[in-house]
């Protein structure tokens, strides 16, 4: 039994009450029970638009809320978050973890008539997955070749050892097939079926107005019988979020995904009764807020001032006053939210504690100079969301208290990229870290040594630990699944010991849905999956 | 003839501050920090570093900056806007999609603060320093001074959540496909909260121009003149002062229809219209160089033909300035 997870704090306990609450105003439990009903159109909130809509060739939420109900993966997570088949019916992998067999579902076509076999899996995985597909690239390095013996089945061969557990848990997000016929010839990325998916899935795209809707049709010859329901889904492009909650409440949208609206909107929203606002269904997007360390910076190369920064901020008051209970306090780079990898909160950890940290940093030397002023600092907070922003003025403010004045200086995406990691511009930079169900998709890059400058999202610290270095490459090949959690466990207190990232705040992403959607949050990564059972209620 | 001739010279005239304009906005965003594969790469949640670079390839990034400048302007002289990194087509096809909802909107709500602009104004000048000109100009300040978005939020919460008479966002319906009239009836009842949106703005320094400008005129000569031989006062009005009121509107809408392409980001955003101000924001924003020059081109060609217009509405108002000085 881990105890870890029994632990609930007061926010789980409040967000959870209130879910219950919500269960009693509109009971869901007993409408999941009633014969679904057919048809409807369902409108989806669709904040930023992307340059093409294949999930085989781009890993993000933008993409998958799209494509997601177009193309399918191979497999999915259940309601418990465990893995189920979608394209592919069983796998096995070899003990030596360098083969893994798919066996394939029958009778599945794609939406232009031409049959959905191995070859399609085959063309994806090497052409796409293991070449253009961000984390995919990674996570296939090794992979050799896909083999086909018969039209059911791939064989899936690997260089070095592929846990099957870090394959199962990747490939929901990483493992959308697309149509070999359609992408056999000419560049991929030019592909116009990249603007137009084809797909095998519950949805048949019907049309992409720019900057404005997306739309997607019923696909009558779906391989599930009786699904889906829904007879149209329209996705409508609004940039502005105060908008996107004013055509919520006047009925124009009926979903707004992944923390789409402001964190007043969302709170307010969820106090009416036309609305469910709540976390569940994002499980599997869970996200940490963080604080990268540059270490080539003198006075941050001392592990004692990092220390102090992080002593000095007090997060749960951060929480409590600006996020609500969107969030809670976080305990390091693998959030509680992940059952298979948790490693509890009995790592070293930084409590709210200004003497400490002014003590630390009277120790490491830099004892306070004119006018109070110990150094200052350049913090750069990424721009993707309110939160973010908020946050580095609450640092900003935490820190000159012990005497470190801050400089923020704001940019937009690329620009945060580009300075925070090419050109390593920063003293400080805030942003997210997305944890993607298993540390060895997007987690463990961010503190492993040799990342590839201009690489987003890795350690550009200049921060090298070769101990952390080892354990990260153990647990990546490292096939039985026990060991594996008890070296992610080491490797967390191992980066909570030497602190090159803070991530002190833990925050899933808020759904915003009507009332009257059954069968919705039902799975970890609801939002980008195929919504064959979604149904609306009269 | 003479007009084409003339038209012919002023877009001569101009071709230099065109290029001067592109190449200086080409320069100016290769100083923002990170190009158009960083933002692709923000965009997809992180990407390697093989990947990136082979985006970079892809997106013709690899070269020097003054060969891409080079590049661009080569394609430009034979009418090529160059190819848009985030839509993925001919620069030319996108700005042509996003122009007609753009022109719609800025016709609609300089149409509506000209005509508005000019009775309000006509109303206060006559009635100065009494109740309606103080009416007239403080709701004038009101509205020049609220924020446009908030202006627009307000707008949609009341008519379209509370009263549900208008639609809260978009071009058009997409539930039901309309044709011919019906459809130029959803359109235009799309654009009515945001035509209002821009123009209040626009109407408050409309009316403080006419108002000042009639209130000058008012004193000259010749309206003396005109009322002396026994005139009422409205011919005085709509006959004389009006006509020579107007010369310093039509020099400030030639002024303003550069403007309102860059002031309908805000009013593109709140409305979801899928207009040119919100292209050229998500260039900026995707460091999609080829579409943003292709946009700041289509606008300038804009600007001047407005003030080519503007020029002619002047000889036509007053026979004084002619076409040929």
């Amino acid at each position: 039994m881990d105890l870890t997870r029994l632990e609930i704090n007061r926010r789980t306990a409040l967000l959870t009450s209130a879910a219950i609450a919500a269960n009693v105003i509109n009971p869901m439990r007993a409408f999941a029970q009633q014969t679904p009903r057919k048809g409807g159109v369902f409108n989806v909130h669709y904040g930023a638009e992307q340059r093409q809509l294949n999930p085989s060739l781009q890993a993000s939420t933008g993409v998958y809320i799209i494509g997601g109900k177009i193309q399918e993966n191979l497999v999915d997570l259940d309601a418990d978050g465990k893995p189920v088949g979608v394209l592919a019916e069983s796998w096995e992998a070899t003990p030596d973890g360098k083969t893994v067999t798919f066996k394939l579902r029958k009778g599945v076509t794609w939406h232009d008539g031409k049959p959905f076999t191995s070859d399609d899996v085959a063309f994806t995985a090497m052409n796409m997955w293991k070449k253009i597909l961000n984390y995919g690239s990674t996570l296939q390095l090794f992979l050799t070749a896909v083999d086909t013996p018969d039209p059911q089945t791939a064989i899936f061969r690997y260089e070095r050892p592929m846990p099957l557990s870090l394959l199962l848990r990747a490939l929901p997000d990483l493992g959308y097939v697309s149509a070999k016929h359609l992408y056999e010839n000419g560049d991929i990325r030019q592909n116009p079926t990249n603007l137009a998916p084809v797909g095998t899935g519950p949805f048949k795209f019907v049309k992409y107005e720019r900057g404005q809707y997306i739309i997607a049709d019923r696909n009558p010859d779906y391989w599930r019988t009786n699904a889906p329901y829904l007879d149209r889904i329209v996705w409508k492009v609004i940039t502005d979020r105060a908008a996107a909650a004013a055509q919520m409440e006047a009925g124009e949208l009926h979903y707004s995904p992944f923390s789409g609206l402001t964190i007043s909107d969302m709170a307010r929203l969820g106090k009416d009764k036309r609305f469910v606002v709540s976390t569940k269904g994002n499980e599997g997007n869970a996200r940490t807020n963080t604080i990268e360390f540059n270490f080539r910076r003198k006075e941050l190369s001392d592990i004692r001032v990092c220390r102090a920064i992080a002593h000095a901020i007090n997060v749960p008051f951060f929480i409590d006053n600006f996020l609500g209970d969107f969030a809670k306090l976080g305990t390091g780079p693998i959030p509680s939210t992940s059952i298979d990898f948790y490693p509890g909160a009995n790592t070293p950890q930084y409590p709210y504690d200004k003497a400490k940290a002014i003590a630390l940093l009277d120790e490491a030397g830099y004892k306070p100079g004119a006018g109070g002023t110990r150094f200052s600092l350049r913090l750069l907070p990424a721009p993707w969301g309110e939160d973010i922003s908020l946050w580095s003025t609450f640092v900003q403010q935490s820190l000159q208290e012990i005497g470190i004045p801050v400089e923020i200086v704001r940019n937009d995406g690329g620009g945060f990229l580009k300075q925070v990691y090419d050109e390593h511009a920063f003293d400080l930079a805030t942003g997210w870290h997305q944890y993607r169900n298993d540390p060895a998709v997007s987690t463990t890059v961010w503190y492993r040594s040799g990342q590839p400058k201009g690489a987003p999202w890795t350690n550009q610290w200049g921060w090298e630990d070769k101990t952390v270095d080892k354990t990260i490459d153990d647990a990546a090949t490292e096939v039985d699944p026990v060991k594996r959690k008890a070296l992610y466990a080491e490797f967390v207190k191992e980066v909570n010991t030497e602190l090159p990232v803070w991530m002190p705040i833990e925050q899933i992403f808020v759904t915003v849905i009507t009332a009257k959607a059954r069968n919705h949050s039902n799975t970890p990564r609801w939002g980008s999956t195929s919504w064959y059972d979604l149904w609306l209620s009269a | 003839m003479r007009i084409l001739s003339l038209a012919g010279r002023r877009l001569a005239a101009s071709i230099p501050t065109l290029f001067l304009i592109l190449i200086g906005v080409f320069l100016l965003l290769q100083m923002a920090p990170g190009d158009t594969v960083d933002a692709l790469m923000a965009q997809m949640g992180g990407g390697d570093a093989a990947t990136a670079r082979e985006l970079r390839k892809f997106y013709g990034l690899d070269l020097s900056i003054p060969a891409q400048l080079a590049n661009y302007l080569w394609h430009l002289v034979r009418l090529d806007l160059g190819f848009s990194s985030i839509y993925g087509k001919p620069v030319a096809s996108v700005i042509l999609e996003r122009l007609p909802p753009t022109i719609l909107l800025m016709t609609a709500s300089l149409s509506f603060a000209f005509f508005f602009g000019l009775v309000f104004g006509v109303i206060a000048a006559r009635g100065v320093n009494r109740w309606p000109d103080t009416l007239i100009s403080t709701l004038g300040l009101i509205f020049y001074a609220t924020p446009s978005f908030w202006f627009g939020l307000m707008a949609i919460v009341v008519f379209s959540v509370y009263l549900q008479w208008l639609p809260p966002g978009g071009f058009e319906d997409i539930g039901t496909v309309q044709t011919g009239i019906w459809r130029v009836l959803d359109i235009a009842s799309h654009l009515v909260l945001p035509t209002l949106t821009l123009g209040l703005i626009f109407l408050a320094i409309y009316l403080r121009i006419m108002r000042a400008s009639m209130l000058e005129v008012l004193n000259l000569d010749f309206v003396r003149t005109a009322r002396a031989k026994g005139l009422d006062e409205t011919h005085v009005v709509t006959r004389h002062v009006l006509r020579n009121a107007l010369l310093p509107m039509v020099t400030l809408i030639g002024l303003q229809a550069g403007t309102m392409l860059g002031g309908s980001v805000v009013v593109e955003s709140v409305f979801s219209l899928p207009g040119l101000g919100r292209l050229a924001y998500e260039s900026v924003v995707q460091r999609d160089l080829n579409t943003l020059l292709g946009i700041v081109f289509v606008s300038a060609l804009l600007v001047i033909v407005v003030n080519f217009v503007t020029d002619l509405l002047y000889a036509r108002l007053d026979p004084r300035i002619s076409a040929d000085s």
